[in-house]
């Protein structure tokens, strides 16, 4: 499989869902 | 009113521009540039008068931006780094741009070190050191995204978590 990071869309999107992933995580778990 | 908070907001703020500023100007401009300019035997205006000012900045902007945020968090500094309640979404802004800073220090400038020619390499080493300090660069644009999202907390990030 391509490394994401290996574009600037990639990382974006990237970016994005660890962005969504992070925020669900801050909102059951830590908050 | 409090100076102390007023001054290390403004100074995270500027020194983070600038930081973040150089990341995007690296993976938007720079890389892409590099590129096109190796095509055509252009690259080394970049490579020796650009690079080593932009990565100078860039890692300097880092520590400042770390450290005004330390004196931002200020009392909160633990709460924030140990995810207590409440503190949750700047903690983890603040274990991003930690992380971030840590990539910058010990991964980018060592390898751009390599890259450039300021510290003895190789070709093969030079071409690793390449991959690497692409790879911790990008993985620091990534982590932007979600750095800036949870370090902007306000009003709007409080509804967003149902405070």
């Amino acid at each position: 499989m391509k490394n994401p990071l290996d574009s600037i869309w990639g990382t974006i999107i990237s970016g994005l869902v660890v962005t969504v992933i992070l925020y669900y995580v801050v909102k059951s778990v830590l908050m | 009113m409090e100076l102390v908070p007023v001054l290390a907001r403004w100074l995270h703020f500027l020194a983070g521009i600038m930081w973040i500023g150089l990341l995007y100007y690296f993976n938007f401009v720079q890389v892409p540039a590099l590129k096109a300019a190796a095509a055509d035997n252009t690259a080394a205006g970049i490579t020796r008068h650009v690079a080593p000012r932009a990565l100078l900045y860039f890692r300097w902007s880092a520590v400042v931006t770390w450290l005004a945020g330390a004196a931002l968090l200020g009392s909160n500094f633990v709460s924030a780094f140990t995810l207590q309640k409440g503190y949750a979404g700047i903690g983890i802004g603040a274990w991003l741009g930690t992380i971030m800073l840590f990539n910058v220090w010990t991964l980018i400038w060592p390898n751009q070190q390599k890259i450039l020619g300021l510290k003895p390499a190789t070709d093969e080493e030079k071409n690793k050191a390449r991959r690497v300090a692409l790879l911790a660069s990008r993985t620091n644009m990534m982590l932007s995204i979600p750095m800036l999202f949870f370090m902007a907390g306000g009003m709007t990030h409080k509804a967003a978590f149902g405070l």
